[in-house]
C-alpha cells in the first residue's frame, strides 16, 4: 500500500461554486519515493500539499474522495489526532526560509520546539538532540547557532535550520516546496544534496514542489505535472523526459535554456494560466495548445493511463516513440 | 547596549533643560502672583504687597530667577512651596504612591484586558465580538475623561451606590502610611474591612483613567495579531503540529508585543496627563490633584518642580520602555 493516497482533491476558496484551485488531482506516493510536482505558478502544487498539511485555512474548502496518509483518513482527522501526526510523520519545508521561521525564538528553541512536541524530548537531551540536528543539515560551528536568531543567519543556513526542523522527528514523508526558489544559485546545489542525502539516509519519502526541470531531472523517480489545478501528466523519469506525452509537458522541456541554445529566443507557450473568469470548456490549456483540436475546446479530456504514467489529452504525443 | 544607553542619557541633558525654561515661564505668564492668591479678595496694600513679594524673592528680574532656580537645583534642592512650607520633595514623596497606585492599577485594567480583547478580536475577524470590541474602543478613545468619569460616578456611585464618590479609603479607617500604597498598607494594618474599602476606591478611578489606554492597547493589539497571524512562521508553527493555543501565544502573541509595547511605553505619558483629571474628579490625593491646587496659588516652585520631577519620570518610563523593547525584539539587541 502506498503512503500517501490522494484522490479526487479538490481544493476551493470562497464558496462551493468557486472555480477549484486544485481540481480533481490524485496523487499516489510510495515509502521512499521522490515524486516531484513541476508547473508554472499558479497551477495549485503549493495548495495539493497545504491541503494535505491542513494549513488552507477558511474561507478554503478541501474536499477529497480520498485523503490518506500512513493509513490515516487525514480529512477526518481532527484536531489533536491530526497534530500528532503533523509535523512528525508529516512535515514540510518552504519556499522562503527568511520568513519560515519566527524571528523571536532562538534557532535551537525552535527545533527543540518539534522535538518536545512529537517526541517528548526535554531540557539537556533536547538540546543534544538539536545540535546533532543541525550538524547534520551541515550549519558550520553548529554548537554556537543554537543560541542564534534568525535574522543572524542567511538564506541558506536558515533553510537548513528549516530542513533541520522538519527532520527533527524523522518523517516518513517530506514535503519540499519549492526549498530552493529564494536561494542563490550555488547554495541551491547544495540544499537539494542535502535533501536527497537525508531522503536516501532515511529512507523517507520526498515530494518536491519545483519550477526546476533540472533537478527533477536528477533527483525525481516519478513527475506529476501540474497545469490549472489538474495533473496533466504522470510519469517517471527519465521517460517522461525523453518522450513527453502531454503538449504542456513538452512546452515545459522546451522551455528550459539549454534545449534553445543556438537559438535567439527562448521556446515558449504563449498566453497565461486561465483564471477565474476564462476557464475554458474544453482542455484547460486548449488556448494555448498548438496541438488543439476542435473537440479539444469542446470536452475536457480525463487522465487516461497508458504504458509508463497517465496523459490528460485526446491527442497525446508520442506514444508510438515509445521504446521500452 | 551600552552605547544605547549612553545616547539616551546625553539626550536628558536638553530635555531637562528645556523643561525648566517651559514650566518656569508658563507659570509666570498666568496672570496674578502668589501674594495677590494667598490675599485673596481683600485689597492688598502695595507696600505689603511689595514686601511680600521681595521676601519670596519674587521682586528680582526674571533671569535671575531662573539662575537661581537653576542654580538651587543643581544643588538638589527643589525649594519649598509657598503655602505649606513643606519642601517641595517631601510633599512630591508624599503623593507620589497614590498616583503611582491609581496609574499601575490603570494600566493593569487596560494591559490585560486590552490585550484579551484584541487577541480575541483578531482570531475571530470580522465578527460580531470583533466589531463589538473595536466600536467601543473607538468610543473609549474619543471619550473625553472628564466626562467619562463624571458619568461613571453617577451611574456606579450615585445611582447604584456599588462605589464610593471619592478618596482613596472611608474616613473610619486611620491607615498608617507604610509603603504609601492604600491596598498594601490595609492589608498590613489589622483594621477589618479597610483592604475592601481602599479596593471599592480604586476601582472607578482606575477604569476612568485605564479606558484611553485600554482601546489604544486593543486595537493595537488586534491589528498586530492580524498582520503576525498571516506570517510565515505562524505557518511553519502549524506545519510543525503546535497546539493552536501555543501558535497563537506564543508564535503569534509573542511577535504581536512588539508594537504593543511601543504603544504602551507612549500610553504612559498619557496616563499621567489623564491623572491629573482623574485625581481631580475623584479627589483623589495624588499629584495630578497637588499640581492643579499649585498652579491655582501660583504656587511657583511646586508647579515648576512637581511638573520637572513628573517629566523625569516620563523620561524614565520611555527609558525603560527602550530597554524592554530590545528584551521582546533581538533584532533590535542585537544592533550595534
Amino acid at each position: 500500500m502506498s503512503l500517501l493516497n490522494i484522490k479526487n482533491l479538490s481544493v476551493r476558496f470562497g464558496d462551493a461554486n468557486a472555480v477549484p484551485v486544485v481540481d480533481g488531482l490524485d496523487i499516489e506516493v510510495n515509502e521512499g519515493e521522490v515524486l516531484a510536482i513541476v508547473g508554472e505558478s499558479g497551477s495549485g502544487k503549493s495548495v495539493t500539499m497545504m491541503a494535505l498539511m491542513g494549513l488552507i485555512e477558511a474561507p478554503g474548502i478541501v474536499k477529497a474522495d480520498q485523503l490518506q496518509f500512513d493509513g490515516h483518513d487525514m480529512l477526518s482527522l481532527k484536531g489533536k489526532q491530526r497534530r500528532k501526526i503533523v509535523g512528525k510523520d508529516l512535515s514540510m519545508v518552504f519556499q522562503d526560509p527568511m520568513t519560515a521561521l519566527n524571528p523571536s525564538f532562538t534557532v535551537g528553541y525552535q527545533i527543540e520546539e518539534v522535538l518536545q512536541q512529537h517526541l517528548g524530548l526535554k531540557g539537556k537531551a533536547a538540546r543534544a538532540r538539536a545540535l546533532q540536528l543541525l550538524e547534520r543539515v551541515e550549519i558550520p560551528a553548529a554548537a554556537s547557532r543554537l543560541d542564534a536568531y534568525p535574522h543572524q543567519l542567511s538564506g541558506g543556513m536558515s533553510q537548513r535550520v528549516a530542513i533541520a526542523m522538519a527532520i527533527a522527528a524523522e518523517p516518513k514523508l517530506l514535503i519540499a516546496d519549492e526549498p530552493t526558489t529564494a536561494l542563490d544559485v550555488t547554495i541551491q546545489a547544495q540544499i537539494m544534496e542535502l535533501l536527497l542525502d537525508l531522503q536516501r539516509e532515511q529512507n523517507m519519502a520526498l515530494v518536491l514542489i519545483t519550477h526546476d526541470l533540472a533537478v527533477v531531472a536528477e533527483t525525481a523517480q516519478r513527475v506529476c505535472v501540474m497545469y490549472a489545478g489538474q495533473a496533466v501528466e504522470l510519469g517517471h523519469v527519465p521517460m517522461l523526459f525523453d518522450s513527453p506525452k502531454h503538449p504542456y509537458t513538452e512546452a515545459l522541456l522546451k522551455a528550459i535554456p539549454e534545449h534553445s541554445l543556438g537559438a535567439k529566443r527562448l521556446a515558449t507557450l504563449p498566453g497565461i494560466v486561465p483564471g477565474r473568469f476564462d476557464r475554458p470548456h474544453g482542455c484547460l490549456l486548449s488556448p494555448r495548445c498548438p496541438y488543439a483540436q476542435a473537440d479539444c475546446k469542446a470536452q475536457r479530456p480525463d487522465l487516461v493511463p497508458h504504458a509508463h504514467g497517465a496523459v490528460r489529452c485526446f491527442y497525446p504525443l508520442n506514444l508510438n516513440s515509445e521504446v521500452a | 547596549m551600552l552605547s544605547f544607553i549612553a545616547r539616551r542619557l546625553g539626550l536628558l541633558i536638553p530635555t531637562f533643560f528645556g523643561v525648566t525654561l517651559l514650566t518656569f515661564a508658563l507659570i509666570r505668564m498666568i496672570p496674578g502672583d502668589p501674594v495677590e492668591v494667598m490675599m485673596g479678595e481683600r485689597r492688598v496694600d502695595p507696600a505689603m504687597h511689595a514686601e511680600a513679594l521681595h521676601r519670596l524673592g519674587l521682586d528680582k528680574p526674571l533671569y535671575t530667577q531662573y539662575f537661581d532656580y537653576i542654580g538651587n537645583l543643581a544643588q538638589g534642592d527643589l525649594g519649598e512651596s509657598l503655602r505649606t512650607r513643606e519642601s517641595v520633595w517631601h510633599e512630591f514623596t508624599t503623593l507620589f504612591p497614590a498616583t503611582l497606585e491609581l496609574s499601575l492599577a490603570a494600566l493593569l485594567f487596560a494591559g490585560t484586558l486590552g490585550l484579551i480583547a484584541g487577541v480575541i478580536a483578531a482570531l475571530k475577524r470580522g465578527s460580531l465580538f470583533d466589531h463589538g470590541v473595536m466600536g467601543i474602543s473607538l468610543a473609549g478613545y474619543s471619550m473625553p475623561i472628564f466626562w467619562w468619569g463624571l458619568l461613571l460616578i453617577m451611574f456606579f456611585s450615585v445611582w447604584l451606590g456599588w462605589t464610593p464618590v471619592s478618596g482613596r479609603i472611608d474616613l473610619l479607617y486611620d491607615i498608617e502610611p507604610r509603603t504609601g500604597f492604600m491596598l498594601i498598607d490595609t492589608l498590613l494594618s489589622d483594621e477589618e474591612g479597610a483592604f475592601v474599602s481602599a479596593l471599592r476606591h480604586l476601582i472607578l478611578p482606575a477604569v476612568v483613567l485605564g479606558t484611553i489606554p485600554l482601546a489604544v492597547i486593543a486595537r493595537m493589539t488586534r491589528s498586530a495579531m492580524l498582520e503576525v497571524l498571516r506570517e510565515d512562521y505562524v505557518r511553519t508553527a502549524r506545519a510543525k503540529g503546535l497546539s493552536p493555543a501555543r501558535v497563537v501565544f506564543i508564535h503569534g502573541l509573542r511577535n504581536a508585543l512588539i508594537p504593543v509595547l511601543t504603544v504602551f511605553g507612549l500610553q504612559i505619558g498619557a496616563l499621567l496627563a489623564g491623572a491629573v483629571l482623574t485625581e481631580t474628579i475623584f479627589s483623589w490625593p495624588g499629584i495630578g490633584k497637588w499640581l492643579i491646587e499649585s498652579i491655582g496659588a501660583r504656587d511657583y516652585p511646586v508647579v515648576q518642580n512637581g511638573i520637572l520631577l513628573i517629566a523625569c519620570l516620563v523620561i524614565l518610563v520611555n527609558f525603560i520602555v527602550d530597554i524592554l523593547y530590545g528584551l521582546a525584539n533581538p533584532r533590535i539587541r542585537h544592533q550595534r
